[in-house]
């Protein structure tokens, strides 16, 4: 009689049991190392963008202390950086979710239109509630609508063997006009000026958190899901799973693991996600659904998610040094006469050189951003 | 406005359309034959059109401009290559680098140079073939601008090449079968450099063509998806250059009709008529029918020691 073989399943089971604490201090650890190049990254970009300055004419020294000052010191600006953060910590955490799998979701700039316009409806629809179910509904409804938007590009994936890539960047522009649409047409606000909805019921708004400015509560969502997310990749046979599937779907597959579902999940995750950055827009920021209101959120995400190395802890602080970019920019382009637009070109830069910099640890390579995994979910 | 007319005038309009479509779907093509995944084609097109328009303007020439346009894209193809091919990057994550670090030095770079607003650039003039274009309807093909001449004859030219010569084998062995390809006394990285920075120009002249051509002066991502519209239309071509074509035919067809409906004031928002591009690519792409088999070395680095 042959011994009896250990289903990969009970594998799972006890892998997790092996000390929590242990789990999550070999991942700091390993953090701690893979931060490196990521900041080299940043440091290069940030030298280059000095040199886009300097070619402008201005001074880089003062446009970059102009803008960090206005980000981090000042009470308004230090208000505003958390709440630009707050949308892209959500959708860099969607992204994260799908990069882990090995997914490019692209898509988060359209789910997180449709997820406001997901959060705006229920916003709308159910005044009087208390707010502790109204709200919760509200981004609910974000999320699902993101969920869903993220899910088509995970079917076509799945069904089509499509490139998830090409179709959440096709997705995206429809859903942008679909937005547009709405704000145009049917939810358009009785006598409004210019394309916007009517203001969403008090009962579903995300609260203010520092007094007179736009930062609200929705930062905490965005921190209590990095942290939610941490754990679960830690611990759960679900966060097990999505590794797998990230790291070789071949052998996954092997192992028992249904790599289709997992994509359809992931992606669906990963959009709902992205949903609730739109959700946070709209119930925190606005209060109303806007017309393009997303200053391209969606592929800062892609950015940051990258910079973090699919790290849910180290995305917290990436998302809060891009908001602060955000934040300060304005400032800088008043104080130092550098466009705003500067920061766009130091964004792209990150990512060119980060994408370098993956090259020069072999470790990341063969994991995360392998080329080979991307290629082998096709076969 | 007899009905003559109007089949021409809106026959002229798809061409327009589709003509930049084309020329970035020809040199994806190219790329990912070779093996070189390209989803930078749109940072590609936005740089050709930033470089097309500044040399414009300086110059106040056409020709210099289509030139540099087509060198600043080929520029741009050889970043890639290099990041893909010596550095074994991440396909994907390269061209997305491309695609943002494009946008958003184009972006500041228009900020910087054309501060005064809206610029009108210098524009290429049609070249009417005499003989030909008085006909009815087919006539507007031989009244279109020199790049549309220059892609017609890219199109055999391409076709023939891929399929017949020893180029063209060697560029899809590469692609499909890279160590047998090497084994064979062909140099892989040599010709995928080649192929992005082939792929580089043509989108290079592709966002000439936007600029010269079609609107007439550059504004912040002008190219709106149109480089991704192009990797639609690669797939649903199967990677064959004259069906690819055709798809951006379609493509560029929708968007005509589009632009035609909202022109004619038809009561449907023009934000449903807009996405209609982006729905039929996605169409298109869904209805496929069977898969798509890509390059069978589709996105993956090549590296000679490993065995």
């Amino acid at each position: 009689m042959s011994p009896p073989v250990n289903p990969p399943e009970r594998k799972l089971q006890q892998n997790p049991s092996r000390s929590l604490t242990y789990r999550l201090m070999h991942q700091s650890k390993t953090a701690l190392r893979a931060a490196y190049p990521p900041m080299l990254a940043v440091l290069a970009a940030l030298l280059v963008g000095a040199m886009l300055m300097l070619v402008a004419g201005a001074s880089p020294i003062a446009a970059y202390s102009a803008l960090f000052r206005q980000a981090l010191t000042t009470y308004f600006g230090f208000a505003d950086t958390l709440a630009k953060t707050t949308p892209l910590l959500l959708a860099s955490l969607g992204v994260l979710v799908a990069l882990r799998a090995g997914q490019f979701n692209l898509g988060a700039e359209g789910q997180l239109y449709m997820g406001g316009l997901g959060s705006l409806l229920v916003g709308l629809a159910l005044p009087g509630w208390p707010v502790w179910i109204h709200l919760p509904l509200a981004l609910l409804g974000g999320f699902g609508f993101g969920a869903a938007w993220g899910a088509i590009a995970g079917y076509l994936k799945v069904a089509r063997g499509l490139n998830e890539v090409l179709t959440t960047l096709l997705l995206n522009y429809v859903a942008q006009y679909l937005i547009s649409y709405f704000v145009n047409g049917p939810l358009k606000a009785e006598n409004a000026p210019s394309p916007f909805s009517e203001l969403v019921a008090v009962s579903a708004r995300l609260p203010t958190i520092l007094p007179k400015t736009q930062a609200h509560a929705g930062i905490f969502l965005g921190l209590a899901i990095a942290i939610l997310l941490t754990v679960a990749f830690a611990i759960t046979p679900w966060g097990y799973r999505v590794d797998a599937v990230g790291q070789n779907p071949i052998a996954a597959r092997y192992a028992g693991i249904s790599t289709n579902r997992t994509i359809l999940s992931v992606m669906a995750i990963s959009g709902g996600l992205a949903g609730l950055a739109g959700s946070s827009e709209v119930l925190g920021l606005k209060r109303r659904l806007f017309e393009n209101f997303s200053p391209g959120y969606g592929f800062d995400a892609l950015a940051i998610a990258l910079l973090s190395r699919g790290n849910p802890a180290a995305v917290i602080l990436t998302s809060f040094f891009f908001g602060a970019i955000r934040s300060g920019a304005s400032v800088m382009q008043r104080n130092a006469s550098v466009p705003v637009s500067i920061i766009y070109a130091i964004q792209g830069l990150i990512v060119l050189f980060v994408a370098i910099s993956l090259t020069l640890d072999t470790q990341s390579r063969v994991s995360l951003f392998s080329a080979k995994s991307t290629k082998e979910q096709q076969t | 406005m007899t009905p003559i007319d109007f089949i021409s005038d809106f026959l002229s309009a798809c061409l327009r359309l589709s003509v930049p479509l084309a020329f970035a779907a020809l040199g994806g093509l190219i790329s990912e034959r070779s093996g070189v995944l390209n989803i930078g084609l749109e940072g590609m097109i936005l740089t050709g059109a930033f470089a097309g328009a500044a040399t414009a303007i300086a110059l106040d020439q056409v020709w210099p401009a289509v030139g540099v346009a087509l060198v600043a894209g080929a520029m741009v193809g050889l970043l890639h290559a290099y990041l893909c091919v010596s550095l074994g990057v991440n396909q994907l994550v390269s061209g997305l680098a491309i695609n943002l670090t494009a946008a958003g030095l184009t972006t500041y770079g228009a900020r910087l140079l054309f501060e005064t607003g809206t610029v009108a650039l210098p524009a290429i003039a049609p070249l009417n073939i005499p003989g030909f274009q008085q006909l009815p309807i087919v006539g507007v093909f031989f009244q279109q601008d020199p790049l549309f001449y220059l892609l017609l004859l890219l199109l055999p030219l391409t076709t023939y090449a891929l399929f017949h010569t020893h180029w063209g084998l060697s560029l899809r062995a590469v692609g499909n079968a890279p160590r047998a390809a090497d084994t064979a006394g062909v140099s892989v990285s040599r010709v995928r450099y080649c192929s992005v920075i082939f792929c580089g120009g043509l989108c290079g002249l592709a966002g000439a063509y936007l600029t010269l051509v079609h609107v007439g002066f550059f504004t912040e991502n002008m190219s709106a998806g149109k480089g991704f519209i192009a990797l639609a239309a690669l797939i649903f071509g199967r990677w064959h250059p004259v069906a690819t074509t055709l798809a951006c035919l379609l493509f560029g067809t929708t968007e005509a009709l589009q632009l035609r409906i909202q022109a004619y004031g038809l009561d449907i928002p023009y934000q449903l008529l807009a996405m209609l591009p982006y729905l039929t690519a996605l169409a298109a792409l869904a209805g496929l029918a069977g898969k798509a088999t890509p390059p069978a070395a589709l996105g993956i680095p090549y590296t000679k020691e490993k065995q």
